[in-house]
Order: structure tokens, then sequence, then C-alpha cells
């Protein structure tokens, strides 16, 4: 027996825990003074449409897309009284089938899948509930296998985050100075890698324009290979890659990974002429880096989910859950895409350029200017 | 290296000075700090700890605190309320639904769906009961294999890998594949065992390292066209056969019951467990060399061939976890999230489970419940509260000396029992 015999006191003198009794006590005693309140109402509890939403692993809280989706399902409770809203939190992908069960169990109207993972689990729950509308975020309807097929209650929200990032990397490549600048990503799938290609192509559309030699490190398009941290947490690492970026004489960087992105800002804030790119939100906002932020390529997940949340909604009676929502793909026409204001840097981006960014966008926008990534949605 | 589950017996066989009428003696029992004992105050401890935080973290429910002395009764009607709610929620959505079993009596249910939550608990215990045995085995030979997570990895690809290359009928595929698992988990397992008998470096260092080099490992794998999806963009793998899945058990009853063949594996595992460290000469020297490595190594065992021997079986234990998880829930494919934490909770369980195999299975099931259930409690229910719930269990048993002075047990002859990996 390796166990020791000697005794462990815990034991705490008497009168030490008395005094800490009346401290606690009077802590307590304190915080409990106020007055009661006369009315108990907590949200739309009896609302009679609920909307749902599955996220993927990471949470409500994943500062990324689980989280702008939830704050859109949230907007549309606020706007509109009658719609509840609930959520169930993945931790991996075993998960997405019993969440899924419980939200058709819970009587959700509405359920929203987060993640292209679960494309193929919030198809066959669509199927096998065909009275139910359903959306996925960031992916289509597909079979087991991943093959994309027609389920009429599946209702896709994707995002052309190439057009942003486009307009994005024909900004770095007007305001480099060294004539280098980089981007890199999370993981390699393609909600990340789509804004890696659109960046890459807006900077070549800027060499091409301007007849510039502005090299981008991190990302090949043709290729598709480059530089990925291997997640969406370490910002450490997200920094050195950063910093190994500069010092191959970057100045200008897009980091594509979420929270772990924030290594990048606090790597430009620690060299002054060196600037970054934010992506999915406005990272002047979002961030506490916005004097290191040229600009952000914004991806309008929030409002799009909110929209279709408030679509389903007006379509609650409608015959057939097939008429509740309809497929959405976010670009720069529609908003749905954008490039943030350029807040610190509007003084020092020349209104030329301003001009250019603009004219771009309105090619984007008529088709004589197209933006192609591999990963681009299908337009249907 | 303690042997617990002797620990009430020599209690039993050892009464007080006079035979105590049966009352007596229970009490006695009831107040010491023995490790049965210790093991259900931990549990209780536990629970009234998360019952707390569930009020702490109940936003309506601490409002009423803010005014607990001008109208007490909303304070203390709320905190039961969270309290009774959250935890009937958690039971339901692992053990039994009560509304299940209503709309099952009138009918309007089938057996199937109140069978559901069951399933869903056996379904997340099964590979906690691999990675327990795995470290628990580990814990016998005074080894502390820190790496299940990155045998279960390794496990994980090499029953994935043969389930979707090779064209078998399902009678020889399935045990093709899980063998597969077992034996990339064994391989990789054996790595920490073998540096540990040439070159003397400690398992704890080198396993946590290879823990991140199989995670890694994994990411680069995925990413590669002979492991990534033909099908799918996403960063997940190809799916493996039909014919190496592993066929659900209660299939018959409702498809969408996904308890499957692994449970039976894991429980045989356990049984093999038990015999081999109890009936057999490899588990003889695994407790021999437990106990004590020089006398060991001076009556003529092979310590190094030991440390290895035992580092692959565990290695091979929790590669069956992988293949658990390859071939059955993520039988659509595997991500880098499919392994989870199983590898790391697997500690957890063996410790619970005091690193006796009948131990690991019930700890792995009631670890498995509380995951089970609080997934489908929440989000009245912090999904966290599983994870929360299993820290404050494994901290009381780890220090059985605190459960003792908080409650006022006595301490049992031969003294409080820690479990403990020896060669630090």
């Amino acid at each position: 027996m390796a166990a020791s015999q000697h005794r462990t006191t815990l034991a705490v003198k008497p009168y030490k825990l008395a005094l800490a009794g009346v401290a606690a006590t009077s802590l307590a005693a304190l915080a409990a003074c106020g007055e009661a309140p006369s009315d108990t109402g907590d949200g739309n509890g009896d609302a009679s449409f609920m909307a749902c939403m599955v996220t993927d692993s990471g949470g409500v809280d994943d500062k990324s897309f689980n989280e702008s989706s939830w704050a859109g399902m949230e907007a549309a409770a606020e706007e509109n009284s009658d719609i509840e809203v609930d959520f169930k939190e993945s931790s991996s992908e075993a998960d997405y089938d019993p969440n899924l069960q419980a939200t058709v169990d819970d009587g959700c109207n509405f359920i929203v899948g987060v993640g292209g993972l679960m494309a193929g689990n919030v198809t066959a729950a669509a199927q096998a509930n065909t009275e139910i509308p359903f959306a996925i975020v960031d992916g289509v309807a597909s079979d087991a296998e991943g093959a994309p097929i027609d389920v009429e209650n599946v209702f896709s929200i994707q995002f052309d985050t190439a057009q942003s990032a486009f307009l994005a990397g024909y900004i770095a490549a007007s305001q480099t100075e060294s004539g280098k600048v980089a981007t890199w990503g999370g993981l390699q799938i393609p909600p990340v890698t789509i804004f890696m290609d659109g960046f890459v192509e807006g900077v070549e559309h800027f060499n091409e324009a301007k007849d510039d030699d502005v090299e981008v490190l991190g990302w090949d398009v043709e290729s598709q290979e480059g530089t990925f941290i291997n997640g969406f947490e370490d910002t450490g690492e997200g920094k050195s890659t950063t910093e190994n970026f500069i010092s191959q004489g970057a100045d200008i960087v897009m980091p594509v990974a979420g929270p772990a992105g924030i290594g990048a800002l606090t790597a430009a804030s620690e060299n002054d002429d060196v600037e970054a790119i934010w992506v999915d939100t406005d990272g002047y906002e979002s961030t506490d880096f916005g004097a290191e932020l040229l600009t952000s390529a914004e991806k309008g997940l929030a409002e799009a989910v909110k929209t279709a949340v408030l679509t389903a909604y007006e379509n609650k009676d409608a015959e057939s859950a097939a008429a509740a929502a309809e497929p959405y793909i976010g670009t720069l026409e529609n908003g749905g895409v954008a490039i943030s204001p350029y807040h610190d840097f509007d003084s020092v981006i020349s209104d030329e350029t301003k001009q250019e960014v603009e004219d771009l966008q309105a090619a984007i926008i008529d088709g004589s200017v197209v933006v192609e990534s591999p990963a681009s949605p299908a337009s249907e | 290296m303690s042997n617990d589950a002797q620990a009430p017996a020599t209690d039993k066989s050892e009464p007080g000075p006079k035979k105590a009428p049966f009352g007596v003696v229970f009490l006695r029992y009831m107040t010491e700090a023995n490790s049965v004992m210790v093991t259900v105050y931990s549990l209780l401890m536990a629970f009234v700890i998360g019952a707390i935080l569930l009020i702490v973290s109940d936003e309506y429910t601490r409002s009423t605190f803010t005014y607990f002395f001008s109208r007490p009764q909303d304070a203390v009607y709320a905190s039961r309320d969270i309290i009774y709610e959250s935890y009937l929620a958690v039971f339901e959505g692992a053990i039994l639904n009560l509304n299940t079993l209503d709309r099952f009596a009138a009918g309007t249910a089938e057996l199937g769906d109140l069978l559901r939550p069951i399933s869903e608990t056996l379904l997340y215990a099964t590979p906690l009961i691999f990675t327990g045995l795995a470290v628990g085995l580990a814990f016998r030979a005074g080894l502390f294999n820190i790496g299940a997570q990155g045998q279960l990895i390794f496990g994980m690809m090499g029953a994935l890998i043969i389930g979707f290359s090779l064209d078998l009928p399902p009678i020889v595929h399935i045990p093709l594949a899980v063998a597969a698992g077992a034996i990339a988990g064994a391989a990789f397992g054996a790595v920490p065992g073998v540096l540990k008998a040439t070159t003397g470096a400690h398992e704890v260092i080198s396993s946590i390292m290879l823990n991140n080099i199989a995670a890694l490992f994994l990411v680069w794998a995925l990413s590669t066209s002979f492991l990534h999806s033909d099908t799918k963009t996403d960063l997940v793998s190809k799916s493996p056969d039909a014919s190496a899945t592993l066929p659900k058990l209660l299939a018959w009853l409702n498809p969408s019951l996904r308890v499957n063949l692994a449970l039976i594996i894991g429980i045989a595992a356990a049984v093999l467990v038990w015999w081999l460290l109890s009936k057999s000469t490899f588990g003889y020297r695994i407790r021999a060399v437990g106990f004590n490595e020089h006398a060991s190594q001076t009556a003529g065992m092979n310590i190094g061939r030991t440390y290895v021997t035992t580092m692959g079986t565990a290695g091979g234990l929790a590669g069956l976890a992988g293949a658990a998880l390859a071939l059955g829930v993520g039988s659509t494919g595997i991500t880098t999230n499919t392994a989870l934490e199983y590898g790391f909770d697997g500690i957890t369980v063996a410790l619970l489970g005091r690193a006796n195999p009948a131990g690991i299975v019930a700890a792995a099931l009631l670890f498995g419940a509380l995951k089970a259930g609080a997934l489908s409690a929440q989000p009245d229910v912090p999904v966290d509260i599983s994870i929360l719930l299993q820290a404050i269990i494994v901290l009381f048993i780890a220090a059985p000396a605190l459960v003792r002075a908080i409650l006022h047990l006595r301490i049992p002859r031969g003294g409080l029992v820690t479990l403990e990996a020896k060669g630090w």
C-alpha cells in the first residue's frame, strides 16, 4: 500500500471559521438587499414559432461562425416577439444526430444547422421530417457521402466571400510598401480557403491593372496549397506564423483563422509598418486592434440567418415546408458579403484607390469582373 | 500501487473488538474513509457542488438572490426548481424519459423511443471503456499512460484505412478493421514503453508528446488524397465501407438507436483485461512490476519487456476505442474532432474505476450517462455540466484526504487509499 499514514490537517481553527462566516454572511446580506421585482417576464416565452439552431463543435460562444449565426437567431427573436429561439451545442459530429432529433422532438418550426460538416445529417433529418423547414449554414443538402442532392425542405445559406476578399486583396496590394502581402488560414477547409483565393486574385488584379508585381505569401490558388496553423484557437501559433511572414518582407497580413487570427493583429501592433486585414466581421469593432486594420472582408452571417428565420416565420402557414425559405448566397450585390469601412485608414488610403475599389465592386456586381474560387458556392 | 478491491474485504473480516450488531458495523463503515465510501461521497459531493453551480449559472435564479431578504421564498423555490429540473433533465436524457414513458404506457410511443436515452448512454460510454482500460492496465504496472489520446487517434486511422480500402464481406471485414485499429494503437502505444525500457525516458513525458504528434499527424493525413473524402470539401476522411461499419445492436427496434457492436467488444475487452490481470502470467508480471520493479527484476523478470508489452497492450485497447469511433458513430468519415478528449477522459475513468476492469466499466457508464444526459438537457442546462461533474468527482477521488477532512471521516486500517503510478 502506497498510501501515506499521516493525517492531513485541513481542519480550520474555530474562530477563523466564525470570522469567515460573518464575512460571508455580511457579503451575502449586502448583495441580497435589493427590491423584489413585481413581475417576472422572460423573453418570448409564449411565442408561437420556435426557431432552433444546432451548432458545430465550438458552441454558441466560439467568437466565430457559430456565435455569428446565434446572433442572427437572437436578432430575429428581438425583432419579432412571436419567435422564440433555442440552440443545441455539438462537441463533435457524434452529437449532430441526437441534437437534430432533439430539436425535432422539441417541436421546433425551423431548424438551422451550422457548418458544412453537418450537411448530410441535416439532410437526413429533413427527409425524415418533411413538414419542417431546415437550413444549412455554409453547406448544401447532400447525402451521407457528401454528394449534393435536391431536398425541397432544406435551404442553404452560403457566402461568396471570395468577392469581399478580392476587394481586400486589391486594397492590400495598393497599400503595401514592401511589395509583399501575406495570408494564412486556420484549417484547409472551403470557408477558409475561399477568402484566401479571393485575396490572391484581388492582388493579381491589381498587378494587371497597375502593371505592378506585388507578391502574395501563404497561399497558391493554382495548387491550392498554403500556410495553415491547423486550428482556430492558438493565437501564439498565429502570431509566430505572422512574424515569419513579416521577416520574409510582408507588410500586410490577412489571417483567416477565427480567434487565432488575433495573433496576427498582435504581431502587426508590435511592428510599426505592418498592417492587417480582418475577416468575417468588421474587426474595427469586434477586436481590440482597430488601429492595425486597413479594412475587413465581412461575411454577413448574422444578417442572413436573421433573414432566414424571419422569412420562415412569414411563411409558417404555407402549404408545404418547401415554401418556407429560399436558398441564399451572400454576394456583394445583395450585401451578404462586404468590405468594411477604412476607419483609421480613411485618411491614409488615397481617393483614387477608394474610387478604384468602388468601381471594382460595381464591376463584380455587374459581372464584368468574375471572382472564381474552387470553394465558391455553386449558384443555382 | 494499491489493490482496492481488497480494502472493504479486510474490513469485514476484522470487526470491532466485540461482535457489533449490523447497524453499528454499517454505520462505522459509512463513516470511514475507505475506498468505497470515498467514491460514494465523492459522487454525492460532486452533485452538491454541481447544484450550487447550477443555481449560480442560471440568470433568473441568480436574480432572485439579489432581493433575498425582501422575498426569500423566491430564491428558495427558484433554486429548488432549477436543481430538480436540471438533474431530472439529465436523468431523462441518460436513462429514462418520463414523458416517453407516459406516451409508451398510452401506446403512442414505441419501445425503441423508450430505450433511446439508454442507447445514447451506452454509445458515449463505449470509447471510455476502452480508454479507461488502456490507462487502468498501465496503472497496474506502475505506468502512467497519458498517451491514450494518441493511441486512439492511430487506432482510428488504422481501422478506417482497412475499412475503406478492402472489399470484403462483413463477417471478415469488421474483425479485420477492428483488429487493424488495435494493432495501430498498440504499435503507437509501445513507443513510450520501448523508450522507457531502452533509454529510461519517462513514459508520462513521451506519451504526452506523442499525443501532439498523433493529433497533428491526423490533421496532415486528413488532407492527403489517400484519406481525404472524395466527395466532401471539408476536412473529413473517406467513410468506411458499409461492410466494415459496426452493426447497430438495436436497429431492429428502431434504426435511430445508435448503440453498436463496439459495446460488446468493450465488455469483452474488460473481461479479457480482468482475466489477464488476475489469471495470466503476463498479468502477474504486470502486477509484480507495479508493486516493486526492483524485486521483480531480482526475481528474474524482464522489466523492460514488461514495460513494452504493457504499453503495447494498453495502446491496443485505446486503439479499439479509435476503431469504435471510426467504424461506429464516425462512419460517415472522421474529422479532427472525432476523437474529442476520450483518451484523456480515460484517465479519469481509470481513476474512478480504481484501475479495476469492473470499476472502469461502471465509471465509463456513469460518464457516458452524464454526457448523453447533458447533451439532451441543453440549453436549459449548460452542456459543460457533465465535464464539470466529471472533474469534481475525480478531484475528490484523487484526494481522499480532502473528502475525509470535509466530512470528518475516520481513517480506515491501512490508511487512506490513493491510486498512484510509480516511477516518478
